[in-house]
């Protein structure tokens, strides 16, 4: 199975006054055309700095170290900075968590979505213009015509959303990167978007990357279900797999601290402490001192990485079978 | 629209209302004019005659409706002084003020706002910091003083331009102004430069601030996934976001260097209306100085707003209601 994403060993170091801080730390995942995978963490895990050193849009002092980037096949990695900026919008794409702050405020929609459009393919504004339109109808926007003339303060936030995503869309990406693109939506609206987005990849065979801390999110829509920490991904596996038997400590604890409306009144489990400094991380295993499963060999040695069909980190996951 | 447009003029005219009783009695306390005006030894009765020609032997409020009838009759007054009409003596200098004042802030935007630009995306460069340091230099050294040093260097030491003056005057469409000729550009160049070094300064400072902030914000970031150019981001994205403040600064100065460009007049001998005004101030004619200052207060009225409505052009969340 070829992947429309593969990301091998990708490794993104900040040179920060007070250290080096490796915010994505040996990441790999890959995502197959038409799948939905979710990249979830809390905040400061590294999934969102993960997202952009995909595209190459990592800035100082912030550099990618390490590892391979392949968009179907072609590694990212190694394209000058224009060649680069020539596969953004036309092989992958992006879409932002705040609807309010991705389309500028002082152009009409139309005019950004055609400026898309127009900057990987030759055409008359009024041809990119009618391919900004047919987007629009494709995320199931009504009159997309007027919607075009539009400013963005002129549209509710859903739709704005709508419009940031048929954007991305506009030359058929093989991977789109979202990064928490429902998290300021209403839930209604949040649904909406995410049934769309899944018939969205189901048709044109895009590959998105979910990048999330909402696991009920994730449960509903991903196929697959990457769990990073302080940098590194913890735990992979089809969201299935994760959801219903999950092995490593830290995801067990996140699911359990999902509120659930079918037990009301019950008492909320927590992971205790917070997520590390990347600055100075724990030695050994990053989670020790907030996991319940650590012992001696969780303080010394980093890690185990765990492969008999899934990945896990952990010296100590939780036995499935 | 139409309406704001009613309201702003009305609001306008209560403005210049204002202002010219304040300006009015104002001119009355800094003294009287008659003092300056004749010779020392002149007689009592001549004295008298003079004063009672000039009105000025009546009450403060009674010579304010005197002038509000004639300004009403379009008569701003005749010049003590020089004993022409004072709108033909204002509109004799205008033009020399208004060339030189256009081509300052062409200067000051021309070159400010590109440099601000690039101070901004590249604010760690060298050129970047370099161009910071001029912007400084630009508004904290006194105006006359780099005024003498540009005549020193250009003028005395290399002899390339004229040291001051208003040089041939050509026609163009019926104008008559010295930028229709060679002689007119050498002689306007050096002054307008003087002019403008304090709106560099400034223009490049806001452009900077803008730059810097606009460059971290989403939309940027959004523009940047979808594979466009820098240069496309900064020119279609960016600038029209940051143009705001950097209108409202540009109309203020455009505006305030009209009105008083008396400095860079005094040191380059150029004869616009800054110049008229220091003199009839000194000279205490006060029928200039009264209508001089009245035709400022609409000058600024006028340009803020067209600052205004260029705002609702620029960003569509403004809208043109209301009064203030």
């Amino acid at each position: 199975m070829t992947g429309a994403l593969e990301v091998r060993g990708l490794t993104t170091r900040f040179e920060t006054r007070a250290g080096p801080v490796t915010a994505v730390n040996d990441v790999s995942f890959s995502v197959a055309p038409g799948r939905i995978m979710g990249l979830v963490g809390e905040s400061g895990s590294g999934k969102s700095v993960t997202g952009f050193s995909i595209l190459g849009l990592i800035e100082e002092p912030g550099r990618v170290t390490g590892g391979s980037v392949l968009v179907e096949g072609q590694d990212l990695r190694a394209l000058k900075p224009d060649q680069m900026r020539r596969m953004r919008g036309r092989k992958v794409s992006m879409v932002f968590q705040d609807p309010m702050m991705t389309l500028n405020p002082v152009l009409r929609v139309g005019d950004q979505m055609s400026m898309a459009v127009r900057v990987h393919e030759k055409m008359s504004k009024r041809a990119a213009w009618d391919r900004a339109r047919e987007a629009l109808e494709i995320v199931g926007i009504p009159a997309p015509a007027e919607r075009l003339k539009a400013y963005p303060h002129q549209l509710s936030g859903g739709m704005r959303q709508r419009v940031a995503i048929a954007t991305a869309l506009l030359h058929r990406p093989a991977v789109i990167i979202a990064d928490e693109p429902t998290t300021a939506l209403d839930v209604s609206i949040q649904g909406q978007i995410l049934a769309e987005v899944r018939r969205l990849a189901d048709e044109t065979g895009t590959a998105i990357v979910w990048v999330t801390h909402d696991l009920a999110v994730v449960s509903s829509l991903a196929d697959d279900i990457c769990v990073m920490y302080a940098g590194r991904i913890v735990e992979s596996g089809t969201s299935e797999q994760v959801i219903t038997a999950p092995r490593h400590p830290y995801t067990k604890g996140l699911i359990e601290s999902v509120p659930s409306l079918h037990e009301p009144g019950r008492k909320l489990p927590q992971i205790p402490g917070s997520t590390p400094q990347l600055l100075n991380l724990p030695t050994g295993c990053p989670f020790r001192p907030r996991c319940p499963r650590a012992t001696d060999i969780c303080a010394t040695e980093p890690p185990r990485l765990d492969t008999d069909g899934r990945h896990v980190l952990c010296h100590h996951p939780l036995e499935t079978t | 629209m139409l309406g704001y447009l009613v309201r702003r003029l009305a609001q306008a005219v209560a403005v210049v209302f204002a202002m010219s009783v304040i300006v009015f009695v104002g001119v009355y306390a800094i003294g009287n004019p008659i003092d300056v005006m004749i010779d020392p030894g002149a007689t009592q009765e001549i004295r008298a005659k003079l004063i009672e020609q000039y009105g000025l032997d009546q009450p403060l409020w009674q010579q304010y409706f005197v002038f509000l009838a004639n300004v009403a009759e379009g008569d701003l007054g005749t010049s003590m002084v020089y004993n022409i009409p004072v709108v033909d003596l204002v509109f004799s200098r205008l033009p020399a003020t208004v060339e030189l004042v256009l081509v300052s802030v062409t200067i000051a935007g021309v070159v400010g706002i590109p440099a601000g630009l690039y101070a901004g995306y590249r604010p760690d460069s060298i050129g970047a910091k370099a161009i910071m340091a001029l912007s400084v230099l630009g508004f904290s050294v006194p105006t006359f003083w780099i005024g003498m040093l540009l005549i020193m260097a250009f003028a005395v030491n290399l002899g390339w331009l004229p040291s001051g003056g208003r040089g041939d005057v050509g026609e163009v469409l019926g104008l008559h102004t010295s930028l229709a000729t060679a002689d007119g550009w050498s002689h306007v160049i050096m002054p307008a430069i003087n002019l403008s070094l304090f709106k560099m300064g400034l223009l490049i400072r806001l452009t900077r601030a803008g730059m810097v902030e606009a460059m971290s914000t989403d939309y940027v970031k959004f523009a940047r996934a979808q594979g466009l150019p820098d240069r496309q981001i900064v020119f279609r994205h960016i600038l029209r976001n940051i143009s705001i403040p950097i209108v409202t600064v540009f109309g203020l100065e455009l505006g305030s260097t009209l009105a008083f460009a008396v400095v860079t007049e005094s040191v380059f001998n150029w004869p616009g209306v800054g110049k008229l005004i220091i003199d009839s101030i000194l000279q205490l004619d006060r029928p200039v100085m009264v209508s001089y200052l009245i035709m400022v207060v609409i000058l600024f009225v006028l340009i803020n707003l067209t600052v205004d409505l260029i705002y609702a052009r620029l960003d569509p969340r403004v809208r043109l209601k209301g009064g203030a």
